[in-house]
């Protein structure tokens, strides 16, 4: 995912740690483990250069002709752009209001302060089974149609623990007198937050934003509940795969989608880094 | 000019009122259908009087508790494991990879990034019976029929696992990133060898991060529904199965609610537990 964090950052070994260490392999450990989690992948991977339409072995050949069906595929392209629109709506809002959860409970004392941070990190302990259920028979109750404004929603819920607790980390290290600061030279609170605060959370906005996105983007137990007629590319990929379908074409999208994040996200963490 | 003060209301209002919208009233409505006494996909607007039937009816129903059981089981299994596996990987981002610890945290991060249907996909092709595993063994001479290792329990506590690691290995780095190296010098001045510290020092002070990603895998495990269906088949499916079932097609509202509603109990119950035993502040702050 994308977080920001830099472990082992400003660390120096002590040298009466570097002495008397452990002698486990923990680089071998780790080193298995990352080929244990690359290796299905990577397989997977294989099979969309597959001419055969069966996930099996031996291979068949080499082919791009899944790659070349994912955009003449109309459903596919549709519902890859529906995921793209509501990931982007729902860490927008989930952003903006983690940020604004953040603020509220660092910087003022008030009746109900904890209620709200609360609130705010409760969707992590709840299932999303128990979310998607709950939303749904909302919906019914208020006769809206369920669509992707709804999965919108519902996404924008699941992500706000998310950029609540990446904006509280943030803010928690930075001084209050800057505000003040800005205040006694004749800003407004909410100017001060707008020109002096938010600009020094710049990082920790797109890391949240980030985060959300990556949420939703990818969330498929929730919008089930949730999705009308037009689905989100997740939602597709469960019913193909529950019901059969041409697998390889949708491992080809799925695996473009996928470059496609990771090239999002590292590309934002490096900018991220170079305006620190 | 706004004050201090006077900005408070535009802060907490939004964020209140989506909760309250979106989250707060939809978890309000599912207890009230949940006492609903009918059946199938009801009218909301139609009067009723409340009534504990549906809970009876679940709790008189052994395969369903059984089935509760069962994924609570499945699922305290898999955060035990993904915890157990990520905690020597955080140790080793954490204290050994030094000057390249971005790098290899990034490596672990990557396939997380990966779409979560795509990785469960990828078992699948691993443990199907003309999947790579079965392949592998047959062309080795080991075994003449492919064996069932697809569509069983065992399949989806694999696959889970698998899934989780990356993610659980986060908040047990980020408490061992906040220990600080003067705890473990005092700790070797006063004569601690490396495992005394690591038992004495360094695993007291990371149980709040371990125990933070026990409950970052079991919660969205125990309410699972996408894996066990696609990997787990028939014989596979888990208490989360029920619950999507009941607001299918053809759904009970109100036995669908009842059902949730215990299984949000049982997380409830759980997580203060685990609270308790841990200053849940500490992980916040």
């Amino acid at each position: 995912m994308t977080s920001l964090a830099r472990p082992g950052a400003g660390r120096r070994p002590s040298s009466a740690i570097g002495v008397g260490r452990t002698r486990v392999p923990l680089r071998g450990f780790y080193l298995t483990i990352l080929i244990l989690l690359y290796l299905p992948i990577g397989i997977l991977l294989i099979f969309s250069f597959n001419p055969s339409q069966r996930l099996a072995f031996p291979l068949q050949g080499f082919t791009l002709d899944w790659y070349q069906a994912v955009f003449a595929d109309g459903s596919l392209l549709r519902a890859a752009r529906s995921s793209l629109m509501v990931a982007a709506a729902a860490a927008t809002a989930a952003t903006a209001l983690g940020t604004l959860v953040a603020i509220a409970t660092l910087r003022f004392r008030f009746r109900g302060r904890s209620i709200l941070l609360g609130l705010a990190v409760l969707p992590l302990i709840v299932p999303f089974a128990v979310i998607g259920a709950a939303m749904f028979l909302m919906l019914v109750s208020l006769d809206v149609p369920k669509s992707l404004l709804t999965v919108m929603l519902g996404h924008s819920v699941i992500a706000l623990p998310f950029t609540t607790l990446i904006m509280l980390s943030r803010l928690a290290g930075m001084d209050p007198a800057l505000e003040d600061a800005a205040m006694d030279l004749g800003a407004s609170y909410p100017t001060a937050l707008r020109k002096v605060v938010l600009p020094l959370m710049g990082t920790a906005l797109l890391s949240a934003w980030l985060t959300a996105f990556v949420v939703s983007f990818d969330e498929v137990a929730l919008a089930n509940f949730l999705i009308g007629g037009d689905p989100t590319f997740p939602t597709l990929l469960y019913g193909r795969l529950r019901f059969g379908g041409q697998l390889p074409v949708l491992i080809s999208m799925a695996v473009l989608l996928t470059f496609a994040t990771i090239a999002l996200s590292l590309v934002a963490v490096r900018l991220a880094r170079r305006r620190e | 000019m706004l004050g201090r003060r006077g900005t408070l209301p535009f802060l907490v209002g939004p964020p209140l009122l989506w909760l309250a919208a979106l989250f707060v009233a939809p978890l309000f409505l599912i207890v009230l259908f949940s006492l609903r006494p009918e059946s199938g996909m009801v009218a909301p607007g139609r009067p009723w009087d409340p009534s504990l039937v549906q809970y009876i009816q679940v709790l008189k129903t052994p395969s369903f508790l059984r089935l509760l059981g069962t994924s609570t089981l499945i699922a305290l299994g898999v955060a035990a494991m993904a915890t157990l596996l990520a905690y020597p990987l955080a140790y080793f981002l954490a204290f050994r990879a030094r000057a390249r610890a971005t790098l290899y945290l990034t490596l672990l991060l990557v396939p997380f990034a990966a779409s979560y249907l795509l990785r469960i996909m990828s078992w699948k092709l691993m443990l199907g019976p003309a999947g790579v595993i079965n392949s592998l063994l047959s062309s080795a001479g080991l075994i003449s029929e492919p064996l069932d290792l697809i569509f069983t329990r065992p399949a989806v506590v694999v696959t889970l696992v698998y899934v989780w690691i990356p993610f659980a290995a986060l908040p047990i780095l980020a408490a061992m990133q906040r220990i600080q190296p003067s705890q473990l010098e005092a700790a070797a001045d006063l004569g601690a060898g490396p495992w005394a510290r690591l038992w004495r020092v360094t695993v007291p002070l990371s149980l709040p991060g371990a125990l933070a990603a026990f409950f970052m895998v079991f919660i969205p495990t125990v309410g699972e529904y996408v894996t066990p269906t696609l990997i787990g088949g028939t014989g596979g499916i888990m208490y989360g199965n029920l619950i999507s079932d009941f607001f299918g097609r053809g759904g009970n509202w109100p036995f669908g609610a009842a059902l949730a509603m215990l299984m949000l109990l049982l997380t409830v119950v759980l997580v203060v537990a685990a609270a308790r035993a841990v200053n849940l502040r500490r992980l916040i702050s």
